[in-house]
């Protein structure tokens, strides 16, 4: 199995407070990653490490590397531009941009180049396709997307990472708030998607890691507990914390 | 002797009620009278031929063109600076220093009272730099007028804009330049034209500040360096000379209704616009 | 895709980035530019003439070497302060009323009628001014109808506008709760008033007055319609006079030489009192949230 994200000694520091704590993981290619935990263990920071966007934030440090198919790219000059059209990102709650459907997957394509106008409703609909919502607003794709259900929002946030064929996909909580059936979706789409992508999941639902992915990592504070294929983690947890969580006794 | 608070408060509710209605039928009232009197003298004629002795006849065509110009110029300039302004000190600067001094400039400016504009137009643009009175005096002077609420009310329009729309444009991998003008700027257009249509309106009213700086000449300016008149200069200057009382109420209705007109487009634009994204 | 040290400083964005900095600057440009020309031509006359001799100098006569300027100064503070005295009540009962009980409906109606109110050009005021509020003044009253009188009044009105949205925004931003408590006291809604929501915007409130005030001195176009350009300091009412703006209005066309000199000096002392204001109003508004 390839590793194509190498995370090594990685300590996050926002203003001098530890986030996190020293963490070394792989994320293996073409499979899906679950990242688990109570809040502030440190997931999502991960993920905005991942994808560049930890920036943005005041005061943060960074020691050790995250190596992206062996190039390290929070060390040195890397243009976080470029490195986010390679990544995709989905957020806890989805956030449609203003504007149509159809509009809304065609905003990361445009930014690389011009499109001719079929092209671009081939990758719309193939985009769509793929995160399961095609069948549902392909009549309506002039349509404003502020319009749809949560579910199909956020959906539709995973077609429109998709219109730009990113190696990597990363989703924070993003089945949190949204009903079971839409939940589902994403989930199954996500199974047939990891053929072509490398994807991390982040969830604090427990039934949806054993679910949905095939390796797990367990965050407590900041700090990887655990990490394993998902199955091996799930029925003979090598640590009594990892064990306590899955059972509910705390999180 | 007491009275009884309730029915201090019925009366006290009436005499506000009071104030706020005569404020209102003031306004009601200069729209009235300018609309009474001066309808008269509005024909066709009038708006398109030129003043004849004067402005004691004939038209105001000359005034009318001569405050479209220096309307749609100083904008046109002020626009770019005031937007890139409010960009700048929302998405590309956190609060410093630096920020609160620019800040302090642009306030500074708006407190400025337009007859200063104009003492400063005269000094600097028609002596010093020798460009005489002239079209393009009263437009660089009516662009620094306006800027400070250009910038106040698109740095409003662009703080508005939620947060998580960057975020995601970001994620994308969009540079910051790209997400201001394909997400930022496209949701704050509602306010941000509201300031500009605002500014037209100032510029359409402004007196002092033109006055000194793009002359009374009662011809119509053709290129940047001839002088000309606004409709707000030739209403004074019929006023004040006493030239013809008709004339300058029809005048005066023409101002006021082109002001209303330009208050009920900023209004419909920033409604629609709100309406077509949400 | 390592970014190279090239495009970080030359490349578009980069590029994007100095332009903007440039029309962020331009403000401060202008604003220094506007102080160094208007204190360039108008600092010297102080030098050349003295200090005192301008500003409490009772002649203005520039072209026999008077610029005495003093009574443009009381005549600009008592209109100053007569416009406040008309419109200060006036706007205050209105924003009240719009603030208190004023329903939504009829507040969403009055707010575009006042920023038309403020829209409306200074010269047709002074216009409307001298022909219905001048004769008036002069036949109920006597004088020659362009006065202090003619000028507050039309003064007043013109400042509506500016008190009224401003302490509408001060008394609007005072906590419901606070109402509530008062309410729930026993209070009626004058005393919650008067004991509580204005007491609590008051900084807003007299931040607008201060604003209000700053509006009225600088006005130019409506006062030289109807203050009646007299030289001398108004000793009534219903005497004329004329204000700094109206002094450097009437006379900057023609002048040259020190007689410009000195409206520009004129001109630097309402730049000092509109400032001060300014100042002094923003230093109350940022004491509203405290208030």
């Amino acid at each position: 199995m390839d590793v194509k994200v190498a995370i090594r000694q990685l300590r996050v520091l926002f203003s001098k407070k530890e986030v996190l704590k020293g963490i070394d993981l792989d994320i293996f290619r073409n499979k899906i990653s679950g990242l688990m935990g109570p809040a502030a263990s440190g997931k999502s920071t991960l993920i905005s490490v991942i994808n560049k966007m930890v920036s943005f934030e005041d005061g943060v440090t960074m020691t050790g590397s995250v190596l992206l198919d062996g190039e390290d790219i929070i060390n040195g000059d890397i243009d976080e531009v470029g490195l986010r059209k390679r990544i995709g990102t989905v957020f806890a709650t989805p956030i449609p941009l203003p504007r149509s459907i159809f509009e809304n997957i065609a905003y990361g394509p445009r930014l690389n180049k011009n499109y001719s106008r079929p092209d671009l409703y081939t990758l719309v609909e193939e985009s769509l396709r793929k995160a399961f919502l095609w069948d549902e607003v392909k009549d309506r794709l002039q349509e404003s997307a502020m319009k749809l259900s949560g579910g199909q929002q956020q959906r539709l946030c995973l077609a429109r990472t998709l219109a730009l064929k990113p190696e990597i996909i990363l989703l924070d909580e993003p089945c949190s708030g949204l009903d079971p059936i839409s939940t589902a979706k994403i989930e199954e789409a996500l199974s047939e998607l990891k053929d072509q992508h490398t994807i991390i999941l982040v969830s604090n639902n427990t039934k949806q890691i054993a679910r949905a992915t095939d390796f797990v990592a367990f965050f407590y504070l900041g700090e990887l507990i655990e990490f394993g294929p998902t199955d091996k983690v799930f029925t003979t947890p090598a640590a009594r914390m990892t064990e306590d969580y899955i059972q509910g006794k705390f999180g | 002797m007491r009275l009884n608070p309730r029915f201090t408060d019925k009366f006290i509710r009436g005499a506000l009620l009071f104030q706020a209605l005569f404020t209102v039928s003031i306004l009601v009232f200069i729209v009235f009278i300018v609309f009474i009197k001066g309808a008269a003298n509005i024909t066709p004629e009038f708006i398109f031929s030129y003043p004849e002795d004067m402005g004691r006849h004939g038209g105001i065509f000359p005034a009318i063109l001569g405050t479209v110009f220096l309307a749609v110029l100083s904008i046109a300039l002020a626009t770019p600076l005031g937007v890139g302004t409010a960009i700048y000190l929302t998405e590309y600067t956190k609060e410093s220093t630096l920020t609160r001094v620019i800040r302090f400039g642009v306030e500074s400016l708006a407190g400025i009272p337009s007859i200063i504009y104009g003492l400063f137009g005269f000094i600097f643009f028609v002596i010093k730099l020798k460009l005489g009175w002239s079209l393009i005096s009263g437009t660089l002077t009516i662009m620094i007028m306006v800027l400070p609420t250009i910038i106040r009310t698109a740095e409003e329009a662009i703080k508005a804009v939620p947060r998580n729309l960057r975020i995601v444009s970001f994620s994308l991998g969009a540079t910051k330049w790209e997400t201001v003008t394909k997400v930022v700027l496209p949701s704050a257009a509602p306010g941000i034209l509201t300031g500009i249509m605002l500014s037209v309106g100032r510029a359409v009213s402004e007196t002092a500040a033109v006055i000194f700086t793009m002359g009374s000449s009662l011809r119509l300016p053709t290129s940047l360096l001839d002088s000309g008149r606004t409709m707000a200069v030739h209403f004074y200057i019929l006023a004040r000379e006493g030239i013809s009382l008709e004339k300058a109420y029809a005048t005066a209705l023409v101002l006021v209704v082109s002001i209303l007109l330009i208050n009920i487009a900023a209004y419909y634009t920033m409604n629609k616009m709100i309406g077509r994204y949400s | 895709m390592k970014a190279n040290w090239y495009s970080r400083f030359f490349g578009r964005e980069q590029l994007i980035k100095w332009l903007l900095v440039v029309a962020a600057f331009s403000s401060l440009l202008f604003l220094f530019i506007i102080f160094a020309f208007i204190l360039g031509e108008g600092l010297p006359l102080f030098y050349k003439v003295g200090v005192i001799k301008i500003i409490f100098g009772f002649t203005w006569a520039p072209t026999k070497g008077f610029f005495g300027i003093f009574p443009m100064i009381v005549s600009s503070y008592m209109v100053t302060l007569g416009a406040l005295i008309f419109g200060a009540p006036l706007a205050l009962g209105c924003a009240t009323y719009l603030s208190e009980y004023a329903s939504r409906r009829t507040k969403l109606f009055l707010k575009p009628a006042l920023e038309l109110l403020a829209g409306i050009p200074s010269v047709v005021y002074g216009f409307l001014g001298v022909v219905y509020i001048v004769p008036l003044i002069r036949e109920y009253l006597g004088g020659p109808g362009f006065s202090i009188l003619a000028t507050s009044a039309v003064l007043g009105i013109m400042i509506l506008p500016t008190i009224i949205s401003i302490s509408f925004d001060s008394l609007m931003s005072v906590p419901p709760t606070y109402r509530e408590a008062s309410i729930a006291m026993g209070a009626t809604k004058w005393q919650t008033i008067c004991n509580v929501v204005l007491p609590a915007a008051r900084s807003g409130i007299l931040a607008s007055f201060i604003l209000g005030m700053g509006r009225a001195v600088g006005e130019t176009m409506a006062v030289i319609m109807v203050a009646g350009n007299a030289l001398r300091i108004p000793m009534s009412l219903l005497d004329p006079l004329r204000t700094l703006t109206s002094n450097i209005a009437l006379e900057l066309a023609y002048a040259a030489g020190d007689h410009r000199s000195a409206l520009f000096s004129t001109g630097v002392v309402l730049l000092i009192i509109i400032m001060i204001l300014n100042f002094v109003a923003n230093f109350w508004v940022k004491r509203k949230v405290t208030g």
